[in-house]
């Protein structure tokens, strides 16, 4: 089988998992788990430093951007002003291009908000951004992204931290069959079977954080996510069986007593 | 003995008082900030690191400065 990697824009990446790295005990647990993960790209957010106490640990000390690819995200954005102000922000820290945007609409369920979510991604790829966009589950919209530059598609599985796994298997499909871009499923992941079925419906990776960082143990449950990636991709890829309402024995006839 | 004036800056939403004429470095520095882990806006304008040596604040200056916290 041909070497199968996880390419994004330019570059190519070994892991079809990207993992968040918030809501964890600590830095050294986060660390520990992105490592465990297997993941090659972790989200990242951008916010004031801590002016009154200088000595508290920054994430750089613990996660090593030379090591892994940083993915400066927007979120808590409600507005295209605030994603565009944070975005151009994480790129002046030290030349990141790929970022993932998200503009959120509502406070409660953390869905995006389409409109003010497209009119970003046009600006940002018209100055230089690769965009990797959360979106939802709609294909209409995510066309709409793909026309003004989007360089990934992220539709919800399910609201963020929900952990309710893929609710519209349909949208996803049709997403699949209408975009070449790299589609990954961003937020609502609950467990490993749901990251499997992201990879099997043909998604090219999945985004992770909440399941694993607030997980019973989330060095455990960053392994379970690293093999349930592995496990859907190569399920994908190596043609499942067509589904019937008829058995057929596993066992020939042939021979029988 | 000629006092020396002092102005007044918000860094991160917290009110300082600086001499005037305090270079953005010398703020850097002072709060023991690794330039390549930062990013900063003054007055809503995003700064190119290089030239902080430069740049003199001003009285109401509002200065932001950013870094990279864990996130999904």
């Amino acid at each position: 089988m041909k070497k199968d990697f996880f390419k994004i824009s330019t570059k190519k990446f070994k892991s079809r998992l990207i993992v968040g790295t918030g809501k964890y005990k600590n830095f050294i647990e986060c660390s520990k788990a992105v490592k465990a993960s297997g993941a090659d790209i972790v989200t990242v957010a951008i916010r004031r430093v801590n002016i009154s106490d200088k000595k508290k640990p920054v994430l750089m000390d613990y996660l090593d951007p030379k090591k892994i690819t940083y993915l400066p995200n927007t979120a808590g954005c409600f507005s295209s002003n605030e994603a565009l102000r944070t975005l151009r922000l994480a790129r002046e820290i030290g030349g990141w291009k790929l970022v993932k945007l998200e503009v959120l609409g509502d406070k409660n369920s953390l869905l995006p908000d389409m409109i003010e979510t497209l009119k970003s991604t046009e600006v940002l790829s018209k100055e230089g951004f690769e965009v990797m966009v959360y979106c939802n589950d709609d294909p209409l919209m995510a066309k709409r992204l793909e026309n003004v530059g989007a360089v990934a598609i992220m539709p919800l599985a399910a609201p963020i931290g929900s952990g309710l796994g893929i609710q519209n298997y349909t949208n996803i499909k049709i997403i699949r069959k209408q975009t070449k871009l790299p589609l990954i499923i961003d937020a609502g992941i609950g467990e490993a079977s749901d990251a499997a079925i992201a990879l099997e419906l043909g998604c090219d990776g999945v985004l992770i954080n909440t399941a694993i960082a607030q997980a019973k143990q989330p060095i455990e449950m960053a392994i379970a996510m690293k093999h349930a990636v592995i496990a859907g991709r190569k399920s994908f890829l190596s043609g499942r069986i067509k589904k019937s309402l008829k058995g057929y024995a596993s066992t020939t006839k042939k021979g029988i007593i | 003995m000629k006092k020396i004036k002092k102005i007044k800056i918000n860094l991160n939403g917290k009110a300082l008082f600086l001499n005037k004429g305090t270079s953005l470095s010398k703020v850097i520095k002072k709060n023991k900030l690794e330039s390549n882990k930062i990013a900063i806006e003054l007055n809503r304008e995003i700064i190119n690191k290089k030239k902080i040596d430069k740049i003199f604040l001003k009285n109401r200056d509002k200065i932001e400065i950013v870094h990279f916290i864990g996130g999904g």
